[in-house]
């Protein structure tokens, strides 16, 4: 369901955080799904507009990661990182 | 002094991995262990406590992050507090991880009910130099907040003092209000004023707003529930889509924007660091070794291979306890009961089925006491993440792998495994999908099978079960996974929580519960099926035959003591058996069915073997030897004589498919009955596993047959 979600084309342009390598921190600016649900799922865990991410650590076979925000720590599936665009330092 | 006699219902509401259990346990004084496992049933656990007259009823709400209608979790809690109304909220918060937990209670403020907020595990954020300031975090949060360590009952005084001052001073909970966007703001009261009209004197104004702001954050439950005003959903629909035209944000986003900006200012103003984050946490040193890339999954792998050593062989010395212990009370009650019907019930089906359950329990006791380590540690989720992208290709959970993985060797710990996979959806697809995994019941008809048939590639051919039973299994997940699409597929987002050290208390609980829950719910069903398929394999205990083969043991008996005496007498009673098996009601049964295996070419013999195993597995081999007039001990090799000639080898091998593949046990289904929450997966199940089993059979004989 999440995959379905329409990223329009300006939006594939800029950087999301699953494009964001190990060690390196990044600035949430919004979830890009249509995904009602999704998109709430997120918010809960403190996924929204200027939290701080830092991608911690990789799985073994590369996904899904571990990310540190809000003091705490989060796994994503790559696939649900896509959606999460962000700005870099 | 005069008190009106009433119970305070105190709802308790928390994220996981709060401590909110833990409070639960030593707030209400758990003489009964709960345990910390997600639940099947989401019926909330209640216990009364008394404190200064009061009769407080503490409701054990699930854990969960939001108050969305995503998960029925949060369905759950939210209905409870909106339809219930209960007195007062306890909200417990991890105090170390203040900016992602509040948001819960940001929502919590709007539900309007009196709130008591308990800062659990205040300890932990101490340490790291956490300083809050309670009076003012209070007055914001609207509710009295009190610092508590739940582990070790810490502030529990204070917190019971504060519930009730709060219910006895009832002061205006809906006073707090988070702030919106001015527009949202305005959208929000012209959506509560409707709301009102159209609900006159049945909602409170809080309720009216909190419905308000769940109807324009697009919540699907609210929005059905409301469905029959047109006009309030057309009203939604519009003020939804002019927000989102103008703010360039959904509703959605907007609302949570605001509320973690209310919980950013609240943090400003009541927080303190003393010491700078230094960040080399105890955690974040023992991640780099347990996550990592190479040294990850071996680590897991090892462990794993710890506990399914301890499970099943420290686990073996008890089940052989319990097994001489079953046997010896048999042998003790055998001269006491008179010969007859009431003794062979007693026996052959009452102790025997009392032993078929307790020999589960040093298994599962063990298999706990390691999950309840992984879980209370924080390794738990971590495996999860280890081995998700494994799992996730076939809609399964990285935390699916454990109870897959213990299904090899048995199916019934396995399933209650799958106890520690939040969603049940997820869980779900888990536990039906472990039976598939050949449990090491199913080994010694492999091995009979292969030795009889292909005796040179024997080896290959157990080997091959094997990896059926894996493929078998993930092909089961897609399918059920897509059968249940759409119920609760959430994100895989899961939380790590920090490393802790488990406590001696709680892994004890996880292990009393869960032994204690198989042996009330499961062993009943365990015991009472028992007892149902011994007698319909018992009975009729007369045939026609019955009187000429005791007519002829009799006389072989009278004969002179020789080993060709010996040998006929031994046939005989082998001849009396057989004749007994196939004239019982599941040889009957057995020989209806026939038909049905027509097409895999099964003969009655085969199809009585198959139902048979319905007890368990490994059954099958010594219903064979009864078939085939061998004795089961001993002569091993003459029933693999017996069969080899039997069937061609590639329907044997369809066979041993089929083996593999249908329902495994009793136990099996009656703890797939009581881990589902329903008989009709049982059900499902079982006609699921019988209808793929026969599948794929069908499948290698086709493919066998072209090839050969």
């Amino acid at each position: 369901m999440v995959d379905r979600a329409v990223i329009s084309n300006t939006e594939a342009a800029s950087v999301t955080l699953a494009d964001v390598a190990r060690g390196q921190t990044a600035w949430v600016k919004r979830i890009a799904s249509d995904d009602t649900q999704f998109r709430q799922r997120l918010q809960s865990m403190g996924v929204v507009k200027g939290t701080e991410i830092l991608v911690d650590h990789t799985a073994p076979l590369g996904d899904p990661r571990v990310y540190a925000l809000k003091g705490y720590r989060l796994t994503l599936r790559n696939s649900e990182a896509r959606h999460i665009l962000v700005m870099l330092e | 002094m005069d008190r009106p006699v009433r119970i305070v219902t105190v709802a308790l509401v928390g994220n996981p991995n709060s401590g909110k259990t833990t409070l639960f346990n030593r707030l209400t004084g758990a003489n009964s262990p709960v345990g910390n496992y997600p639940r099947v049933t989401l019926t909330p656990q209640r216990r009364e406590i008394r404190h200064r007259g009061w009769t407080l009823a503490i409701v054990d709400l699930p854990g969960i992050y939001s108050l969305t209608s995503q998960t029925p979790e949060e369905r759950a809690a939210r209905d409870f507090i909106h339809f219930n109304t209960p007195d007062l909220v306890l909200n417990v918060i991890d105090s170390g991880n203040l900016d992602r937990s509040l948001f819960l209670t940001s929502q919590l403020i709007e539900m309007g009910r009196p709130r008591v907020h308990a800062l659990n595990m205040i300890d932990e954020a101490r340490k790291k130099g956490i300083t809050l300031d309670t009076t003012a975090m209070a007055s914001m949060l609207g509710g009295s907040v009190v610092e508590t360590v739940a582990l070790f009952g810490e502030g529990f005084e204070g917190l019971l003092d504060a519930i009730i001052a709060a219910v006895e001073t009832e002061v205006d909970a809906g006073l707090v209000k988070i702030t919106y966007d001015s527009h949202l703001e305005q959208t929000i009261s012209r959506v509560t004023d409707m709301i009102g009209e159209l609900h006159p004197a049945m909602l409170d104004k809080a309720q009216c707003h909190w419905l308000a702001i769940k109807l324009l954050e697009g919540d699907d439950e609210v929005l059905t529930r409301e469905g029959e005003h047109t006009q309030l959903i057309d009203l939604i629909r519009l003020e939804r889509s002019a927000l989102a035209r103008n703010h360039g944000d959904e509703v959605d986003t907007m609302i949570a924007d605001a509320r973690y900006g209310f919980i950013h200012g609240l943090l400003q103003e009541t927080r303190s660091l003393s010491k700078p984050d230094r960040g080399g946490d105890l955690t974040q040193r023992l991640d780099r070794v347990f996550l990592n890339q190479f040294f990850g999954l071996p680590l897991f792998l090892a462990s794993l291979w710890v506990m399914f050593e301890a499970t099943f062989s420290l686990g073996k010395y008890p089940t052989d306890w319990i097994d001489a212990g079953v046997k010896a009370t048999g042998a003790f009650l055998n001269p006491l009961l008179p010969p007859g019907m009431l003794h062979d019930v007693v026996i052959d089906g009452v102790i025997a089925g009392i032993g078929g359950t307790l020999v589960f329990l040093p298994n599962i006791v063990i298999l706990f006491f390691f999950l309840a380590l992984f879980s209370e540690t924080g390794y738990l989720a971590r495996t999860a993440f280890l081995v998700d992208r494994l799992m996730h290709p076939f809609g399964l959970h990285g935390k699916a792998f454990i109870p897959l993985v213990m299904g090899f060797d048995c199916n019934v710990p396995a399933i209650m495994a799958a106890r520690t996979i939040e969603s049940p959806h997820s869980r779900l697809i888990a536990i039906l999908v472990t039976p598939f995994m050949a449990c090491s019941a199913r080994l010694p008809v492999f091995v009979l099978f292969a030795g009889a048939f292909f005796a040179q590639w024997a080896g290959t051919v157990v080997f091959a079960m094997y990896v059926i039973s894996i493929a078998a299994a993930m092909m089961a997940a897609v399918l059920i996974g897509r059968w249940l699409k759409g119920e609760g597929q959430t994100a895989f987002a899961m939380e790590l929580p920090p490393y802790r050290l488990p406590t001696l208390r709680a892994v004890w609980f996880h292990m009393w519960e869960r032994a204690q829950s198989f042996l009330q719910k499961v062993g009943g069903v365990i015991l009472v099926g028992s007892v149902v398929i011994w007698f319909l394999q018992a009975f009729p205990n007369h045939t026609d035959r019955t009187e000429e083969f005791t007519a002829s043991i009799t006389v072989a008996q009278a004969q002179e003591d020789t080993p060709e005496r010996a040998e006929l007498l031994a046939h005989l009673e082998l001849q009396k058996n057989q004749d007994r098996l196939v004239h019982s009601y599941l040889g009957r049964a057995s020989q209806a069915v026939t038909p049905l295996f027509g097409a895999l070419g099964f003969d009655w013999r085969d199809t009585t073997a198959i139902l048979t195993g319905f007890v368990a597995k490994e059954v099958v081999v010594a219903s064979y030897a009864v078939l085939y007039n061998q004795s089961e001990e001993g002569e091993k090799d003459g029933l693999k004589a017996a069969l080899a000639g039997a069937m061609p080898p590639l329907r044997a091998f369809a066979f041993l498919v089929f083996i593999l593949l249908y329902s495994p046990c009793l136990s099996t289904i009656a703890v797939i009955w009581r881990e589902a929450g329903s008989w009709r997966w049982a059900a499902f199940s079982v006609v699921f596993s019988f209808g793929f089993a026969w599948v794929l059979a069908w499948l290698v004989l086709l493919v066998g047959g072209l090839v050969t």
